[in-house]
């Protein structure tokens, strides 16, 4: 079944770069005509910079691409250009949001984007054998656990709307939570690559229902506190969901006991459920959610507005750069409170409507797409649950903040992955971003080499 | 494991799947239900943002204007009334955060832009703001301030009307109120016990008296049930139901036609026509005339009153107790709005024909371009060119020799009927008992404009009172 899989994706490795080159094309138009939308309504505040910026972007994209042409040549062709759209979508969106909050954010963005694509090639250059990260584990899963709770430290830490998530290093503000899932899900994959046998086999049926074998049950309860701490002591119910999420999706992956999810999920809503009666901030966020009209002014403020601009939106949108940001005769973005961050999807909706609000998920399913079948191909069960795993982390951050400004859960700051202003979040993708297309390289190559009919040599 | 991560991929379809669910009840469905959530202030501020267009007189003087204070996305407007009070009836006013009235209510479509897609598309993609259109009303600032000068600060209300297109070309009430202290006063203004924030002339209901007389005849001449010719006797005084029902004055006329007795508003006569016309006739010429209906005029609905007979709030019709012969002389529990009585004497001059009554004339974008023109349209037709060359004789003798001869003018032919109705134990108007009625139009043999002007609370007679001030709005349109 996988050899078949495996040998009918047998890539011609320049054709999939091809792909990957004209892919990009669509992604600078598409940056370089919304900056010069941007610019045209604005002549006043912004100089003749859109058309430059549309030529720099596709400049950086063709760098990056050209790198991978040559380090990663079987590499999957539509990872990279799907991730330089969401970047372009977010750009575009936070350059239009300068020109009336008169700041500088979309510069500041384009260059945590550069220095992301960079990242991305260290983590390449120097990860070309991703399965050392496998000797690390302990290593990483520490690092992961000093990251998420670098925020509660006194001098580092930053509180910002009652969650923990920010670091301060002098001029620098970090979410350390964006690099701790990558760290995290390394860890799992390598974890449950190595115990999902056990887990399988030691398991007993206890009153109809499968459970782990004890012996093995540490770790996952240690995954299991590790979400309930980070409840209780960074108090964001959106990351330790996103976790917890990919924590499952590992554990089913691995180990194909749909019980296990079950009982995963119970431990979860159980302890937050006690959270929720026990942590006041946690339970301000879920009645807000419940009920935001209970105090519309003030904590329901946020994801009113958010459902509000959304309203506005309509099918197609209000039309880009007219949604309302400012309260008029006021300053800052006081009707769409962080609409460069954890707001900008309803912001996107406001603009572009149900329409372009669907476009951008559709995009995060396209990228969760790609990363599952690269999952798929892959040969070792490290990849695959590794690829399975930053997919899923990907995919749910996604979920967890527009599922936050959609109402469908507590609102909670966590960035939208590539779109959101914020350098924590842009490095950390690009990261992830490396691991995948490496996970896929290695994958096709090794089933090119495998597969029982060389390619014809036409393109290479 | 590929099968597992198949499934996996298929629930996190089915979580995003959920997000676009939700996110199209807020951008579609639930959509207008959240925009009339009082925590959402975008609606207002959308509002605000846009310039509203002008409102100008028929001869370009300016009413209405929106004028920007603030920069960029905090650019707002707000509605400036250059006149002041002159127009405050019947444009009303526009504030985003209080309400908008009247005119500007009615309108708001066209004055936001609201009306043409294609032109807010086109503005989209130019990114440009939107922007209102203005409206060319036929109002007549000269006639207007004629109006105000006549009543002379007696509360009544003024409407002139052009008879063949039914453009309305002055409507006053007094008093009047200055839409530019709205945001200020609006609670002071609303409380006034003067009611100054009433337009009297759609809004209010008053006893018609005599004029009502003119309909009764339109009844009985168009239907057959009397012509030129015919004579009745016209006592001093009838008992109707057991009460006495006496001819102002207290005169006998004997046997007399039509024309005298509208000359000389006999009450015993018209007691007698109206009962032998019958109710179901008269109740069908005043529908034709507007009567149990609101007015067909571009104002808001709810700022507009019906005219007909009342028991209170009810309206009643023919065959539900209703006193035909004191209906026929205006008395009764019938009453009238202003415009229906003009309305009235727009239809005789109009050879029979009565055209909706409209405000507006001309509708045009920001650049100039007409982009609506008001078509004079039909409401009904009442009677025939005939009757309608009958009762206009019959009401220039009213002017030329009878109780309304203060509405001569000097070259000029007018028709028209007066009307005093007695309103006893008015508290408003502390012993002054009378509605002065004047209905009327000019010239009578080509008639230009046709009017009607009340004053509330006064001891005078519709023919002292009421007659100078629409001769005197009558003649500034004609002259000019």
């Amino acid at each position: 079944m996988e050899a078949r899989a495996a040998g009918r994706s047998a890539p011609r490795r320049s054709s999939a770069r091809n792909r990957e080159l004209v892919a990009l094309i669509p992604v600078a138009l598409l940056l370089t005509i919304g900056f010069a939308a941007v610019f045209s309504q604005n002549d006043s505040q912004l100089g003749n910079l859109s058309l430059s910026y549309g030529l720099y972007f596709l400049a950086v994209c063709l760098a990056t691409h050209i790198y991978i042409r040559i380090r990663l040549p079987e590499a999957d062709p539509y990872l990279f250009p799907l991730m330089a759209l969401l970047t372009a979508i977010g750009l575009v969106m936070i350059y239009r949001l300068d020109a009336e909050l008169a700041r500088d954010l979309a510069r500041d963005q384009a260059n945590w984007f550069v220095l992301g694509l960079v990242l991305f090639a260290v983590v390449v250059h120097f990860l070309r054998d991703y399965s050392v990260l496998e000797r690390y584990r302990y290593t990483i899963a520490l690092v992961g656990i000093g990251l998420l709770l670098a925020p509660r430290l006194p001098l580092l830490g930053e509180q910002v709307n009652g969650a923990y998530l920010g670091v301060r290093l002098g001029p620098i503000s970090f979410q350390p939570v964006e690099l701790a899932k990558i760290c995290i899900v390394v860890f799992l994959a390598s974890y449950l690559r190595e115990h999902r046998e056990l887990l399988v086999v030691g398991a007993k049926r206890v009153l109809g229902v499968t459970l782990p074998p004890i012996k093995h049950l540490g770790p996952l309860l240690v995954v299991w506190g590790a979400s309930m701490f980070m409840l209780i002591f960074i108090r964001d119910l959106g990351s330790s969901l996103m976790f917890f999420a990919a924590f499952l999706a590992l554990l089913y992956v691995a180990t194909g006991r749909l019980s296990f999810v079950v009982i995963g999920m119970t431990m979860f809503m159980a302890g937050a459920w006690f959270i929720y009666s026990t942590v006041s901030h946690v339970t301000d966020r879920v009645n807000i959610w419940l009920d935001p009209y209970q105090d519309p002014s003030d904590a329901g403020y946020q994801v009113l507005q958010s459902i509000f601009a959304q309203a506005d939106g309509g099918l197609f949108g209000e039309g880009f750069a007219r949604s309302l940001v400012v309260i008029p005769g006021g300053a800052g973005d006081g009707l769409l409170p962080a609409a460069h961050t954890d707001l900008i999807y309803s912001l996107i909706v406001s603009e572009l409507g149900l329409f372009g609000g669907a476009a951008v998920i559709s995009i995060y399913l396209l990228v969760a797409a790609r990363g599952f079948k690269i999952a798929m191909i892959a040969n070792d069960g490290f990849s695959k649950l590794l690829a399975t795993g930053l997919t899923t982390v990907f995919a749910f951050q996604a979920f967890v903040i527009i599922g936050g400004v959609t109402r469908v859960i507590p609102l909670t700051g966590v960035t939208l992955p590539l779109v959101s202003y914020g350098g924590s979040s842009i490095l950390a993708n690009f990261i992830l971003l490396a691991l995948l297309l490496l996970i896929s390289d290695r994958a096709r190559r090794e089933a090119r080499r495998d597969a029982p009919t060389p390619p014809t040599g036409v393109w290479s | 494991m590929n099968a597992r991560i198949l499934r996996l991929f298929g629930f996190i379809a089915l979580c995003f799947a959920v997000l676009v669910a939700f996110t199209s009840e807020w951008a579609v469905f639930g959509a207008e239900a959240l925009k009339q959530q009082t925590a959402n202030k975008r609606p207002l501020f959308k509002a605000q943002q846009i310039k509203r267009g002008r409102i100008v007189a028929a001869d370009g003087t300016l009413i209405a204007k929106s004028v920007g204070t603030g920069q960029g996305a905090s650019r707002q407007f707000i509605r400036e009334y250059p006149t002041a009070g002159l127009f405050g009836h019947p444009i009303g006013y526009n504030f985003v955060d209080l309400a908008n009235s009247e005119f500007e209510k009615f309108h708001n479509d066209e004055l936001t832009g609201q009306n043409s897609e294609f032109t807010t598309l086109f503005d989209q993609i130019r990114g440009r703001e939107p922007v209102g259109n203005n409206i060319t009303t036929s109002l007549d600032p000269t006639a207007q301030q004629a109006a105000f000068d006549l009543l002379a600060g007696r509360p009544g209300a003024v409407v002139a009307i052009e008879p063949d297109s039914g453009r309305v070309r002055a409507m006053v009430s007094q008093p009047p109120y200055d839409p530019n202290l709205i945001p200020e006063d609006f609670s002071e203004l609303s409380q006034d016990p003067a009611a100054p924030l009433v337009n009297r002339a759609v809004q209010s209901q008053y006893p018609p008296g005599s004029t009502f007389k003119l309909v009764t005849a339109a009844a009985a001449l168009d239907s057959g049930n009397i012509d030129l010719e015919t004579l009745i006797d016209a006592p001093a005084s009838l008992t109707v139901q057991g009460q006495p029902l006496a001819n102002s004055g207290g005169s006998a006329f004997g046997e007399i036609d039509v024309t005298t007795a509208l000359t000389n508003s006999v009450n015993t006569f018209f007691a007698k026509l109206g009962r032998r016309v019958g109710e179901e006739t008269l109740y069908e010429y005043m529908d034709r005339f507007g009567f149990n209906q609101k007015p067909d005029i571009d104002l808001p609905d709810f700022q507009l009153a019906t005219s007909g007979v009342f028991d209170g709030a009810d309206l009643l019709r023919a065959g539900e107790g209703v006193d035909i012969s004191r209906i026929a002389i205006g008395q009764e529990r019938l009453l009238a709005t202003p415009i229906q009585m003009a309305e009235i004497a727009a239809t005789i001059a109009n050879d029979g024909d009565l055209m909706k009554p409209r405000i507006w004339d001309r509708v045009s974008d920001v650049d100039g371009r007409t982009v609506d023109t008001m078509e004079p349209s039909r409401q009904s037709e009442v009677m025939s060119e005939e009757t309608a060359a009958q009762l206009t004789e019959a009401m220039r003798a009213v002017v030329d020799e009878g109780t309304g001869t203060a509405a001569a003018l000097s070259g000029i032919d007018v028709a028209g009927k007066t009307g005093t109705a007695e309103v006893p134990g008015r508290e408003e108007c502390a012993g002054l008992p009378n509605q002065a009625w004047f209905v009327g139009f000019a010239p009578a043999d080509d008639p230009q404009i046709a009017v009607a002007a009340t004053v509330e609370c006064t001891d005078g007679q519709g023919g002292t009172v009421a007659a100078p001030i629409a001769a005197g709005v009558m003649q500034t349109l004609i002259g000019g």
